[in-house]
């Protein structure tokens, strides 16, 4: 090897080591990381345990959008862990590898080391954003195959009804799982970028590694407000519930899309940040330890500019305001569900079939009494549901109690007659089943404008 | 004929901010050299061997690297392998897996022999599978000298590799370096340490506060320490007082205490070699028996001191290593 240097000619300047072997080399990193590893273990195994043992029990989490049918379609278990995704978990995992991605080589001290091997500052971050997104993407991937594995192998691919209550078979249910878990990519690559943001900006501090999960954690207390709706939809972690929108005939597909543009906003503007600090970051300071306080102005305050800009372009161009939550739309959507599970109802029980159609079901809602405005989320809804039978002259009535969140969801609790969905069971001739009138899970459309 | 030079620099000048970390540097390193950098902390010893490394570019002056100008970041050419501020490695890859990925990053697949033999040429052939994590900081210091040589390096700079070096990890690492001089490249190193600079440098070059205060060849620089104090054990100290009161030239130093078994039986004396020849002459004449005889601080050492006026309040005493915990008066930072 070293009869080689006395001959070797002079070379000019070198090329920059290609990306792709500085992807590989990044990824061999990232992978080779004990927490990594274990990470996408507990991501293959938790989900998996989890949906098959729940599925068995009676106990089930209702707290959460299809918590109720855990024990009776296997799709539910996959729904149940997509929507605790959107809460902090996703956040938290892009905290693990992209928070980190970048700080770890100033924890190692290799930041010299690295630039002498590869001679690209662009380069460099190019391979370890796309290391640390791939490693992002396997950990989702490895979820739902895990949530989709316990759960159809515990109990089978029974259909379920939707957030309408209209049933879907196992083909709409595998098209639109698939598609649910397809639409928490882009806010995931949101919080992605400001992992690579908080691990540009701030080094070895662990305000770096754990950007994600506090920016996570001041939107979710935004979305917990009754906030204008304009401003709840307009942040990536909105997109982590517009899924729910595709369970619903037809689809509520307004906050989707928003919410896949405000992720890819936030996507690429945390990464053209990052990458800003990053090539303009002077690697010869050997004291430099982060930007400390310069962050919040060339970090945080173009984020929170990019929040303020699409929530005026949502106010503007959806006409959206308020908090979205409105009697009408609440009547109208109670109406729909329960039609479609009176139908289900009906089957169970083995009478005679009756459409949606045919029972002309209304809805009226009051909240809180007549001195509360009928508008806004809370546990106080009160609703009355009054549906006709073909050759009938009566007219059936159900009550609800309603509570409705500021995302729009909202559980109906059937509150009588007992027939209807006073009890939590009916009595089939297969033996007792538990009741969809009893409770269910609802959503409105926040975005949608009432006449 | 005159060999190549493999790093011509002149007037490099580099500030950050209102810190002056070098001034006005003039640095020739002929090809098929080892050349040492030396100073004490916050000299510019590192900034220096960064930009030859591409890691930072001057103010000021001009730098041509294997023949090549270099004015912008990471432009050096190829051939120029290294680290400054330790050996950057990555602990939860086994030494092979290191080296692997780097090899695999520089040129891709393949080259698994190159890894196998760097590992036996810095003596870590049977802890190769093991993580880096584990490793002691001289393990990694050999480690980090085997990546740098993956990249058939026509100009190595090395930042204090000595640093954690065992005895016989250092012999290892001073073979692979002569090895590589002898091959024809150039290696730069610094190091605190002036015997490792003195067993195994052609050149040295003693930075201070930015400037270069001597470069030239190792057996130059001992010229540079001025008059030494020496330390004389004999069979008869006051005897031995007596004749170096009587000897002009040469004086007493009071008041130094050695690790010396005999120290209360030693002189310490201080003058020009043939003050001191006479005196060897006139102890022996005398019947007076000579047990040791050496210079308190060894000449590299004292012409450090003396360059720099780091030692001017001190006596580090013959052990001495020239460090910041040795030399308080020296700047702590590095820069």
């Amino acid at each position: 090897m070293t009869a080689a240097i006395v001959d070797a000619p002079v070379r000019t300047q070198p090329q920059p080591v290609a990306v792709s072997r500085c992807y590989t080399f990044e990824l061999v990193k990232l992978v080779s990381q004990w927490r990594v590893r274990l990470v996408f273990l507990a991501c293959l195994l938790a989900p998996a345990i989890y949906t098959a043992v729940i599925s068995q029990q009676t106990s089930l989490p209702a707290d959460a959008v299809y918590g109720r049918w855990m024990n009776q379609s296997g799709w539910a278990g996959s729904l149940v862990i997509l929507d605790v995704m959107g809460t902090l978990v996703l956040p938290l995992l892009t905290c693990l590898v992209a928070g980190d991605v970048f700080a770890v080589e100033d924890r190692l001290g290799t930041w010299r080391h690295l630039m002498v091997a590869v001679r690209s500052p662009r380069r460099i971050f190019v391979s370890k954003a796309m290391a640390a997104l791939t490693v992002t993407l396997a950990l989702l991937a490895a979820l739902l195959v895990s949530s989709l594995a316990g759960g159809l192998l515990a109990l089978g691919t029974q259909p379920m009804p939707g957030l309408d209550g209209h049933i879907m078979d196992s083909g709409e249910l595998t098209r639109t799982v698939l598609l649910g878990w397809l639409t928490i990519v882009p806010p995931t690559l949101a919080f992605s970028a400001v992992g690579l943001l908080g691990s540009v900006a701030l080094g070895r501090s662990p305000l770096g590694l754990l950007m994600p999960v506090i920016i996570a954690l001041i939107l979710e207390g935004v979305q917990l407000m009754p906030v204008p709706v304009a401003l709840r939809v307009a942040t990536p972690m909105n997109a982590f519930i517009t899924h729910r929108g595709l369970f619903t005939a037809p689809g509520q597909l307004g906050s989707l899309w928003i919410g896949l543009a405000v992720s890819l906003a936030w996507t690429a503007l945390a990464t053209y940040l990052a990458y800003r600090l990053f090539v303009r970051r002077d690697f010869t300071d050997l004291a430099y330890d982060g930007m400390g306080r310069r962050f919040l102005v060339a970090g945080l305050a173009p984020l929170a500019g990019l929040a303020a800009v699409t929530t005026v372009v949502v106010a503007v161009t959806t006409g959206a305001n308020g908090t979205g939550i409105e009697r009408p739309k609440l009547e109208a959507s109670l109406a729909t569900s329960f039609s479609h599970l009176y139908v289900l109802q009906t089957e169970q029980l083995n009478r005679q079939a009756v459409t949606e159609e045919q029972l002309h079901a209304t809805a009226k809602c009051d909240k809180a009494g007549e001195r509360v405005e009928d508008h806004g989320p809370g546990a106080d809804w009160r609703c009355v549901v009054t549906w006709t039978l073909p050759g009938a002259t009566a007219t059936g009535n159900a009550i609800y109690q309603l509570d409705v969140t500021a995302d729009g969801r909202y559980v109906a609790d059937g509150d009588g007659p007992k027939e209807v969905n006073g009890f939590f069971q009916v009595a089939t001739p297969l033996g007792d089943r538990p009741n969809p009138l009893w409770q269910f899970d609802g959503v409105v459309d926040l975005l949608a404008t009432t006449k | 004929m005159q060999p190549a030079a493999a790093v011509r620099a002149r007037g490099i000048t580099k500030t950050f901010g209102d810190v002056i970390a070098l001034d006005g540097v003039d640095l020739d390193l002929p090809e098929g050299q080892i050349h040492g950098l030396v100073g004490p902390n916050g000299a510019g010893k590192t900034t220096l061997l960064g930009m030859l490394l591409g890691l930072a570019v001057a103010d000021g002056g001009s730098l041509e690297i294997l023949g090549s100008p270099v004015g912008r970041i990471l432009s050096v050419p190829g051939g120029v392998t290294g680290f400054v501020d330790g050996p950057g490695l990555y602990p939860e890859l086994t030494a092979r897996q290191n080296l692997a990925a780097l090899v695999s990053l520089r040129s891709g697949a393949g080259r698994s022999a190159d890894v196998d033999e760097l590992l036996d040429r810095v003596g870590l052939t049977e802890v190769a599978g093991d993580s880096v994590r584990g490793f002691s900081l001289g393990m990694r210091q050999r480690l980090g000298l085997a990546a740098a040589l993956l990249g058939e390096p026509r100009l190595l700079v090395l930042d204090e590799p000595a640093n954690g070096l065992d005895p016989a990890g250092k012999r290892q690492v001073h073979q692979v370096l002569t090895d590589l001089a002898e091959a024809g490249g150039t290696v730069v190193l610094s190091s605190h340490r002036m015997d490792d600079l003195a067993a195994l440098c052609d050149d040295v070059t003693l930075l201070s506060t930015g400037r270069v205060v001597f470069s030239g060849p190792v057996h130059k620089l001992a010229t540079e320490s001025g008059e030494l104090d020496y330390r004389l054990v004999t069979t008869d100290a006051d005897g031995a007082r007596r004749l170096a009161d009587d000897i002009p030239g040469l004086s007493q130093v009071a008041g130094r205490k050695s690790q010396s078994q005999y120290d209360d039986q030693s002189v310490v004396v201080r003058g020009p070699e043939p003050a001191l020849d006479d005196l060897v002459a006139r102890l022996v004449g005398a019947g007076i028996a000579i047990r040791e005889l050496g210079p308190v601080v060894p000449p590299l050492e004292a012409a450090f001191l003396a360059l720099t006026g780091a030692g001017a309040d001190t006596d580090p005493g013959p052990d001495a290593d020239i460090s910041p915990a040795s030399t308080p008066d020296l700047q702590e930072t590095s820069r």
